[in-house]
């Protein structure tokens, strides 16, 4: 009996070691903010939460602050996708606590904040002032002059390839070659793409979703007007890139066929599945990670339809934090051209204050998996040349979202032909009005 | 391990009355006091359990009824009075229906091959085994490990291009599956998962059952020259009804609520861009937590509580009668 109760202890304790082995990797550690009161010396210690999501490009940047100023201590947490990092930010604003003293949130969602100023402190002050792109502040300004968050980075769009399946296929594979050659709208870069698939049976590019992205942020007025109206299904010009993309992704087989960010997807960069992808600057980061061991990636300096935005984020301090002072005086530090520079060398995450964009270190930085392209030069002439900022209303994600499922049925699923999920698709957005 | 046959059950209960009655005869010498005590004191005793039932089970369940008749942001809280309208707006639009449908059907390819699964690994665990501690904990391990890590898992077992199973389904000449297009395969993959972390569970309570069992019927059919396969199917399984019928409600409840396995099953979260598999759950929480609309989600989360005291309901009458025929 004895033995017997020691050898279920004894399976007990492996399987909960297990258990517990397993949650580690998924839970993250968002609630340690709560459990430690500061571990820096000296008085009046404090300590700070900071929430991000994907790679920002702070561990060390964050440890650097610690050691600069003693009786501060950093916590960083991190959710996996933006999309949770959304969720528990409007969960933790709803309930008026739990939400770290200093939030990331995604360009994407900005008007959607926007909604609620009271939860959020001013960080509107002089010393910043002028420090970012003007379209990246105009973006976070609301009408009575509060601004709701300080810019971290920006998605300039480039376009990257595999040089060696363009060789393949009889393209030019230098960087600058390519450049000219698919220097055009979206209908050069599918001319070029129909070619390519003639002669090598490749896919062109990953999937339709991710051209959405692309071809969505160079649209003045998407789907929603600044009077608060939903047009996304009135408007001419989203039915006709729609049409367009799923054209050229199914009917003309450019697309792989692949969701973004599913499973299938990230397997497919260990394989020559696909020859090009739209390339916002934080890409790179994901593409050296899905592909590693691959060679022949490297980055063209040029875009369809001229330049393109796609993500970039900024850092807010919700109002409901005890140190809201401390935080801004952070969040001030970290968004700084100095530090944003870092971040950049880090993680790849581009840099949105005019100071960094025009810096030495930046135009000479370069990426050695993308075969040693100049990277900081080619995203900073991206960055130059986007021209359009869209409307994102406070229903844009949603709309998206919605957008990005009807693309899905048509191109990864291929349970509905383009006319037939573009009505769900109709029937999707009037739930949302 | 021995259990009292149903015979001895009834024998010690006159006992225990007449004692009861005893001790009331004392009431006189203890006072008004003493009275009170007998009166207030059991309420107190099991005042905890409801206090804490309240505050984290029926206030809840009240508070949600109440929001679902409002307009209600999940940041701005409460709006309008709007009475039913939430419950209009969810109920005629074609979302609620078809993750009602997407539900009850992953609940069945999960439930019903889950308990007789169960069953079986029950009926072979109560042979005399090497090491027995080792199998039966063997089967619980599945159920202590993060449901996060079995979706991660699955996830690539089930993934539609590269994944092991239709890797080997093409080495073999198979067309692959279409796991995350089609609606049925997408709702058999998530049932596997669910099975995969329930079956044991559920064996183990069956195999409690069925040690409490006594040997003797056993002995007493296998004189009468009884097969294996008949003593199981003549003795152990009628035997487990009261056991079952447990088993077959909480898989029922735990089958209408299914979340984990459905949220991870792919990189959105949503159930599909179809809705494939998008479960009573993740509409409600799309509705609260994707839309911000709280007052819908409420009105969800009471139809799904209604659903579940349905089939609740129904599972009560039927055990009634099982239980019935048990004693007759």
């Amino acid at each position: 009996m004895h033995t017997t109760r020691r050898r279920m202890l004894l399976a007990t304790t492996a399987a909960a070691t297990l258990a517990l082995g397993a949650c580690g990797g998924g839970s993250g550690d968002g609630d340690d903010s709560d459990s430690s009161a500061g571990g820096g010396e000296g008085g009046g210690d404090i300590t700070l939460s900071v929430a991000t999501f994907n790679e920002f490009g702070y561990e060390d940047l964050l440890t650097e602050y610690e050691e600069m100023n003693p009786g501060i201590t950093v916590q960083h947490v991190k959710a996996d996708t933006a999309d949770n990092a959304r969720a528990a930010l409007r969960n933790s604003l709803g309930a008026d606590s739990g939400a770290a003293d200093i939030e990331a949130i995604e360009v994407d969602w900005v008007t959607e904040f926007q909604q609620y100023p009271d939860k959020f402190a001013d960080l509107s002050s002089p010393d910043v002032e002028g420090r970012w792109l003007d379209w990246k502040t105009e973006a976070v300004t609301l009408e009575n002059g509060m601004l709701l968050g300080y810019g971290t980075d920006i998605g300039p769009e480039a376009l990257c390839y595999r040089a060696d399946l363009f060789e393949q296929a009889g393209l030019p594979t230098d960087r600058e070659e390519v450049a000219a050659l698919l220097e055009g709208d979206w209908d050069t870069y599918f001319e070029v793409g129909r070619d390519f698939v003639a002669e090598t049976d490749i896919a062109w590019y990953d999937s339709a979703g991710a051209l959405w992205q692309g071809m969505i942020n160079q649209v003045e007025q998407p789907y929603e007007t600044p009077d608060g109206e939903i047009i996304a299904t009135d408007n001419p010009e989203i039915r006709d890139l729609y049409d367009q993309v799923l054209a050229a992704s199914v009917d003309d087989g450019l697309s792989a066929g692949l969701g973004q960010w599913s499973a299938d997807w990230t397997a497919a960069f260990q394989g020559d599945e696909f020859a090009t992808m739209l390339c916002p600057a934080w890409m790179m980061g994901v593409i050296e990670g899905n592909a590693a061991d691959i060679e022949g990636w490297d980055v063209a300096n040029v875009f369809p339809g001229g330049g393109g935005n796609w993500g970039g984020s900024y850092l807010t301090v919700p109002a409901q934090g005890d140190n809201i002072e401390e935080a801004t005086a952070l969040a001030a530090w970290l968004t700084a051209p100095e530090q944003q520079i870092k971040a950049f060398e880090a993680r790849g995450t581009f840099p949105s204050q005019t100071e960094a964009l025009d810096s030495d270190t930046l135009a000479e930085s370069s990426n050695a998996f993308f075969n040693d392209a100049p990277t900081g030069e080619i995203f900073a002439e991206r960055a130059e040349a986007v021209t359009v900022t869209p409307f994102k209303g406070p229903k844009y994600f949603e709309v998206n979202t919605a957008m990005q499922d009807a693309i899905s049925r048509v191109d990864v699923d291929e349970t509905d032909d383009p006319e037939s999920s573009w009505a769900k698709f109709v029937s999707a957005v009037d739930d949302l009005r | 391990m021995t259990v009292a046959t149903p015979t001895q059950a009834p024998a010690p209960a006159p006992q225990r009355a007449g004692r009861r009655g005893r001790r009331g005869g004392d009431g006189p010498g203890r006072g008004r006091l003493g009275r009170l005590d007998h009166a207030v004191s059991p309420y107190a005793y099991i005042a905890p359990f409801f206090i804490l039932f309240f505050v984290t089970g029926l206030f809840p369940l009240i508070y949600t009824g109440w929001v679902a008749l409002h307009d209600w942001d999940q940041i701005m809280g409460q709006g309008a009075f709007v009475g039913a309208q939430n419950f209009v707006d969810v109920l005629t639009g074609d979302d609620f229906w078809t993750a009602l449908v997407n539900t009850v059907s992953i609940f069945v390819l999960s439930s019903v091959p889950q308990v007789l699964a169960a069953l079986a690994i029950a009926g072979l665990l109560d042979h005399k085994l090497r090491a027995a501690t080792f199998w039966r904990m063997g089967v619980l391990l599945p159920y202590v490990v993060a449901p996060v890590a079995v979706a991660l898992i699955f996830s690539n077992l089930f993934a539609d291009r590269f994944g092991l199973i239709n890797t080997l389904l093409e080495t073999v000449g198979v067309e692959p599956v279409r796991w995350h297009s089609d609606r049925l395969a997408s709702h058999v993959a998530i049932a596997t998962m669910v099975n995969f972390r329930w079956t044991g569970y559920n064996a183990l309570i069956l195999l409690a059952a069925m040690q409490a069992i006594p040997r003797d019927l056993y002995e007493a059919a296998a004189i009468d020259g009884a097969s294996g396969l008949r003593r199981f199917v003549s003795i152990t399984i009628p035997m487990l009804r009261p056991t079952m019928i447990f088993v077959i409600i909480t898989s029922t409840i735990g089958g209408l609520q299914i979340f984990d396995e459905a949220k991870m099953y792919d990189q959105y979260g949503r159930g599909g861009s179809d809705g494939q598999w998008q479960t009573l759950t993740l509409y409600l929480y799309e509705l609260g937590w994707t839309r911000a609309d709280f007052g819908r989600a409420s009105a969800v989360a009471v139809l799904l509580f209604l659903l579940i005291v349905a089939i609740g309901l129904v599972n009560f009458a039927f055990s009634r009668r099982i239980a019935s025929e048990e004693s007759r």
